[in-house]
């Protein structure tokens, strides 16, 4: 049985990756999460800087979801390279890392950074909702997101993946801006921008007023998606959005995903990863898959 | 290293001890094992609409029958759910998290207010220097019996039912009580007072604090306070509650 998957010329040994943001940079899930087992693990946005992200209340439970407008509160460049690469670096998985900026510069000092660094895909977040500027103002713009996508290929010594917004119009269009633009592959979806009122207080939930929807509730606007990226693109797709089973990381990759990142389901489960992992195992010896390459956009 | 485990946890029994306030003790050797004073754990729901762990202060520790008691006070639906549970009832947990109280050998106030009275039991039962505590109540009293069987307890209702009228601050002026450390638990506001109390007399002071959280275990940076100083883990003026809290020297966090 193969479960491997190449994505843009980095074999990953099954197609299951952390969503960037829920995962720390794993030290904090090893405890619970054998990390070899995984195919890769994604960070946290790393900027060029140490971000303090914003105010609390920064997280909200809704029904079936869960918002957050962390704000990419993070350690900065510095420290990830000293601390939370080598860390990962112990590890027989992948080290995808997750960029973030609040300028073309930023992001692209970042990645210059990492060039000697043992890291094997770059993820270029350009779609978060929680932050005013950089994130999601490059993310909503094809012209803004190709921009970005060119100038960080331009330094790249890794693969470069393009994190996209659900909050568009056409996120096919969206994909095929960064795919003219050089990006070799692209993942989505980030969260979808929602806000939550708590009736008795008459206050927002979040200190943010707006956070980031994610967890189960988004999943099927996730496989819509990524079914029209990959209709609309040749590049390959890291599939996301509220991945809670092998089920759900199997309709992803059937919709045209080659791998699959689980992000709020760790929240849920601290053991989920590897869980999804044997799930995905078990799933091809019952429906008798000798290679899981055979699904990605297998859908009839 | 392991200091934390998921666990399928089993309740041995819950009752409700004030209205809305229940008590739940479960059996769970792991955590039960690992567990210090002033540390929590995350409660899963079963209701899979309900996705995240709700954190619950631990208020007792039977490390002889590997068991945990958690007090805690329904204020929406996944402690509703939990409240409906009864004996026999596995739940998933995730535990212990945080750091917990230092245990000091110093004349100590340990200081509850409301439903952050639960979690200086165990501290009171394993503190074993001279330590008096204040308990700060809206009206209805609770887990004033097992308070009581370790030490002078000092008791504060704000509708002035029982004790001193007022806070616990209140109560400790008006008993002229004193000590070289403060232990501390409650509403925000209470922990800003004590604060500037134990600022003023200069006495060393641990409060714990609460927020929102998701991972219960620090990686998604949800439950965060500020710091007065950069801290050593995120390199920012924040500190996750549920990691290198929820107990805090007072000084540390700007509250």
């Amino acid at each position: 049985m193969n479960t491997s998957v190449k994505l843009a010329g980095v074999t990953l040994k099954n197609p299951i990756l952390t969503a960037s943001g829920t995962f720390g940079s794993g030290q904090e899930y090893a405890q619970f999460v054998d990390l070899n087992k995984l195919g890769g693990v994604v960070t946290k946005g790393v900027a060029n800087v140490p971000w303090e992200g914003n105010p609390t209340p920064r997280v909200a439970e809704v029904y079936g979801g869960m918002l957050n407008a962390i704000g990419l509160q993070n350690p900065g460049i510095d420290v990830f390279v000293e601390r939370d690469l080598p860390f990962l670096a112990k590890y027989d998985t992948k080290i995808v890392v997750n960029v973030c900026g609040r300028s073309e510069a930023d992001y692209v000092e970042v990645v210059e950074r990492l060039a000697d660094q043992p890291v094997d895909l770059l993820e270029i977040n350009i779609s978060c909702p929680n932050v005013k500027e950089g994130g999601i103002a490059f993310g909503q713009d094809a012209k803004a997101a190709a921009a970005i996508t060119k100038a960080v290929k331009a330094v790249a010594k890794q693969p470069v993946v393009m994190k996209l917004s659900p909050n568009v119009t056409d996120i096919a269009y969206m994909a095929q801006a960064v795919e003219a633009a050089g990006a070799d592959a692209v993942s989505l979806i980030n969260t979808l921008t929602g806000m939550k009122i708590d009736v008795n207080k008459r206050q927002f939930a979040l200190a943010n007023k707006t956070g980031g929807l994610s967890g189960p509730a988004v999943h099927p606007i996730a496989v819509r998606m990524v079914y029209q990226v990959a209709q609309a693109v040749s590049i390959p797709i890291i599939g996301m959005g509220g991945v809670m089973s092998a089920e759900d990381a199997i309709e992803l990759m059937l919709a045209g995903a080659t791998a699959v990142s689980v992000g709020t389901a760790n929240f849920t489960n601290p053991h989920i990863t590897e869980e999804i992992v044997e799930g995905i195992k078990e799933y091809m010896a019952e429906q008798d898959v000798d290679d899981i390459t055979e699904l990605i956009g297998a859908v009839k | 290293m392991t200091d934390k485990v998921l666990d399928n946890a089993i309740i041995i029994r819950q009752e409700e001890i004030a209205t809305d306030v229940y008590s739940m003790w479960l059996r769970t050797e792991q955590i039960a094992d690992l567990a210090k004073p002033g540390q929590f754990v995350a409660l899963y729901c079963t209701d899979g609409s309900r996705l995240l762990p709700r954190p619950i202060s631990i208020c007792e520790i039977d490390r002889k029958d590997h068991s945990i008691r958690l007090v805690y006070r329904v204020v929406g639906k996944g402690t509703e759910e939990f409240s409906a549970y009864h004996t026999g009832a596995q739940l998933r947990v995730v535990g212990p998290l945080g750091n917990g109280y230092p245990k000091k050998s110093k004349r100590a106030l340990l200081l509850g207010g409301g439903i952050g009275i639960p979690p200086i039991l165990q501290l009171a039962k394993e503190l074993d220097s001279e330590k008096t505590m204040v308990l700060g109540y809206r009206d209805e009293r609770f887990l004033e019996e097992e308070f009581r069987a370790q030490g002078k307890v000092y008791i504060a209702t704000e509708d002035g039912s029982f004790g001193t009228q007022g806070n616990v601050l209140d109560a400790i002026r008006e008993n002229g009580l004193d000590g070289e450390i403060i232990y501390a638990c409650g509403p925000m506001p209470m922990l800003r007072a004590v604060k500037a109390f134990a600022a003023e007399r200069g006495m060393e002071c641990w409060i714990s604090l609460e927020e929102r959280m998701a991972c219960g275990i620090g990686a998604c940076l949800g439950c965060v306070c500020r710091s007065t100083k950069k801290d050593a883990h995120t390199h920012v003026h924040n500190k996750r509650i549920c990691t290198e809290g929820p107990v805090f020297r007072a000084e540390e966090v700007d509250i």
